[in-house]
């Protein structure tokens, strides 16, 4: 039992704070919302060259072979001070997608400039029914000659608008729920058949609508077996929103209890009332016990079991939306009048964690999938 | 990062385990099994099976009777104890007295008090709260007022004494001085419960158990030789025990243990033609506690790691008492809520209710005082928010 971080880790959480604090405190996220990209592309090439994109990939795919616990230190890090780079949506979904479902060769030619911060992935897994069940999905893939054309509607695409690959889901076979039949194809945006329809969101990201009508899309690894490989990736999204979440629930409670210090009524700081000190301390248990379940989740994230993985990581998210949505909206009724204006950053903590909790599994769907582990009914 | 235990680990916890299922009696297994209440000679009988198998006091150092485990051992041995529901020994000689004798005490002292604590041969209770001195325990107003001969004479009135009917000492902080702030004013007694001028009135929980006493004073002779350390310097040696093996109060194996037993009896139990446990309102409420008691868990892990290394206990290791009860308690109307109708009766005879429902009630009242003992919750609140989030004070 160990939760050091290791020398490495350490340095490179102190290098990622630093940069959070210096070089994009929240006021980048408040411009760059107001863009049409959202990011900076030189930002993210930046975070290419210190080897941040790549931290939890192979060396031969252009990473720097470590685990997803690097990659969700960085999250972790990257959500105290929410910045915009849209790391979960392009590395975490569409890098470990590909990782997952493309031949290993077909991987290795692919992923490189991804992890350079040269290029923007987006996974289209989502449609109008089944709450982003991977196989839940209408899309149709049906070969053409050597190649397979796409038609269907997918939605909410997290950073989709400014990427330059699509990784879509699609059936090559089957109905909609069936297990098997779901294939990932790699898609150009650019290519004919294509519709890309940029969609602002409430956090300040961007997404997309993204239409497909016998759009042409390569098929990364086996056809028919691509909704295991989903579930998986979208179990790292998960792991990876517990570990940005568990960086917002510290900058909110950091951010609440300066408040508190600071403001006076009635004569005194309002950090003396024992009513709000008491409710700033449930923010504080609130935020190191899904701090705690996070860090499961990092572990349990790579576990090659799958029953193990998704234990850690269902627990983790649904303390998640039990503990992150507490601390938000308390911390915003701790900040009183000011925490609901646009102007105080409060409200871009709330915002961002709304779209974590609601993001690869809500509370009802993680608290079902924990209760329907084999391990919830052992030792009875 | 790892949170696993290591092969040694794992085995420590193996032999543990087995050793256990040797160890308790039948008559108390059976017991353990459906959590009924032990009487106060069963759980001196389990003192001192473990006292005889040098396992009592796992967290004494070697040299005065301990087993010499690190910290993941002795909470691998207590998770492993109330995973079995053994009876819970006694902690006012084992967890609090006894080390207080060890940090603060004389050579004499620990000589004379320390080995039969460890035998259970003395059996102790705590005389800190008085009907006036709760959760502002520095206002007490037991006196010790010293004679010519250097002796004290104790007056005065101290309660939620639990279990002193069956004590044999009992630790008492009285004032030995009236003219100075409150807390420079406490010293620290050990005194003999069959000292004249004792008065011992045992009273009822709500949990219709009589853990609880009132303990009166009056003009009781307490020898200079009982003093703890230097006069009025109680209060300090009273707070330097809280804080000690914080990884422990959670209880993660006691909620862990109700959960199960409440799922065991969902499974049983038949709501319209099928057993509550496939009930998804149901089931998905009982998997949100579990959840919960999961992030204690790590939590519990976290604050252990940290302690095996040595440091001093961090932030989370604070919140393991406040949250650990609430869900003792959360855990424990679970289960009530699955017995349904049986969950309404109150200590009939056997065969009324199934065996595993019998004690709910009793616990179900009984762990309200888990939230309120040991420092309320609030006041937990109180030193979080001042000492670790630095809240300016009034």
């Amino acid at each position: 039992m160990d939760f050091e971080l290791s020398d490495d880790q350490r340095l490179l959480v102190r290098t990622v704070a630093d940069f959070c604090k210096k070089e994009s405190p929240v006021t980048r996220l408040r411009q760059l919302r107001e863009t049409e990209l959202g990011w900076e592309p030189r930002t993210l090439a930046q975070m290419g060259e210190l080897g941040w994109l790549g931290v939890m990939f192979p060396e031969e795919y252009g990473g720097l072979g470590g685990s997803f616990t690097d990659t969700a230190l960085i999250l972790e890090q990257l959500g105290m001070t929410l910045v915009p780079e849209p790391y979960l949506a392009s590395i975490v979904l569409g890098g470990l997608a590909v990782r997952f479902a493309a031949a290993p060769e077909r991987a290795a030619e692919l992923l490189p400039p991804l992890l350079a911060g040269e290029e923007v992935w987006a996974l289209a897994y989502a449609e109008a029914q089944g709450r982003g069940a991977p196989s839940d999905i209408e899309t149709r893939a049906t070969q053409r000659g050597d190649g397979y054309r796409l038609t269907g509607e997918k939605r909410w695409v997290l950073a989709g608008h400014g990427a330059s690959r699509l990784i879509v889901s699609a059936r090559t076979a089957g109905d909609p729920r069936d297990a098997s039949g779901v294939s990932l194809f790699l898609v150009d945006p650019k290519a004919p058949g294509v519709t890309v329809t940029r969609v602002d969101c409430m956090d300040g990201h961007k997404a997309a609508m993204v239409s497909l009508a016998d759009a042409p899309g390569e098929l990364l690894g086996e056809a028919g077996a691509a909704a295991p490989i989903l579930t998986r990736v979208l179990d790292y999204g998960a792991a990876a929103a517990c570990a940005e979440g568990s960086g917002i629930m510290q900058a909110v409670l950091a951010m609440t209890r300066d408040y508190l210090c600071d403001r006076a009524q009635f004569g005194v700081k309002i950090g003396t009332f024992q009513a709000l000190q008491h409710r700033a301390v449930d923010l504080f248990v609130e935020t190191e016990l899904a701090k705690s379940s996070a860090i499961a989740a990092m572990i349990a994230a790579d576990d090659e079991r799958p029953e193990e993985r998704m234990r850690a990581v269902s627990a983790a998210k649904c303390q998640l939306t039990l503990s992150g949505g507490f601390v938000v909206r308390q911390g915003t009724q701790l900040h009183g009048g000011i925490g609901v204006t646009d102007e105080h950053d409060i409200g871009l903590y709330f915002k961002r964690m709304h779209s974590l909790v609601t993001l690869f599994g809500d509370e009802t769907f993680h608290t079902q999938r924990f209760a329907s582990l084999p391990s919830f009914t052992a030792h009875l | 990062m790892d949170m696993s235990f290591s092969p040694e680990q794992e085995a420590f916890r193996a032999e543990v385990r087995s050793w256990l299922r040797e160890a308790l009696p039948p008559e108390l297994a059976i017991k353990a099994e459906h959590d009924a209440a032990f009487s106060h000679e069963e759980v001196m009988t389990w003192h001192q099976i473990l006292a005889a198998k040098g396992w009592v006091a796992p967290h004494w150092p070697k040299e005065h009777g301990g087993p010499g485990w690190d910290a993941t051992q002795r909470y691998i041995f207590s998770q492993e104890l109330e995973l079995m529901g053994t009876p819970q020994l006694s902690p006012f000689g084992l967890a609090m007295v006894g080390p207080l004798i060890m940090q603060f005490g004389s050579a004499e002292q620990q000589q004379r008090f320390l080995p039969k604590i460890l035998s259970g041969e003395e059996v102790w209770c705590q005389g800190y709260s008085e009907p006036g001195a709760g959760s502002d325990l520095a206002s007490l107003t037991t006196r010790a007022d010293k004679q010519a001969d250097g002796d004290y004479l104790l007056t005065g009135q101290k309660t939620w004494t639990t279990y002193a009917q069956y004590a044999d000492w009992i630790f008492v902080l009285a004032r030995t001085n009236q003219d100075v702030k409150q807390q420079a004013g406490i010293s620290f007694f050990l005194v003999d419960m069959k000292t004249p001028g004792i008065t011992v009135k045992p009273f009822l929980t709500t949990g219709g158990t009589p853990a609880f006493c009132e303990t009166w004073f009056d003009a009781v002779r307490v020898p200079k030789e009982n003093l703890i350390g230097q006069e009025n310097m109680g209060w300090t040696y009273a707070k330097a025990l809280l804080g000690h093996e914080r990884t422990l109060v959670a209880g993660v194996g006691i909620s862990a243990r109700t959960l199960l037993r409440a799922k065991r009896l969902a499974a049983e139990i038949q709501v319209n033609g099928a057993p509550l446990l496939e009930d998804p309102a149901f089931r998905a409420k009982l998997a949100k506690t579990e959840i919960k008691l999961e992030a204690l868990r790590v939590t519990v892990l976290r604050a252990l790691a940290s302690a095996q290394l040595g440091h001093a206990p961090g932030a989370e290791s604070s919140i393991l008492k406040l949250r650990g009860t609430e869900l003792q308690q959360e855990s424990i109307d679970l289960l009530m809520e699955v017995i349904g109708h049986d969950g309404l009766s109150w200590f009939n005879a056997e065969g009324v209710v199934p065996p595993r429902a019998e004690s709910a009630p009793s616990i179900f009242n009984y762990v309200r005082a888990a939230t309120i003992y040991a420092g309320s919750n609030e006041i937990q609140k109180n030193i979080i928010a001042k000492l670790i989030l630095g809240l300016p004070s009034a």
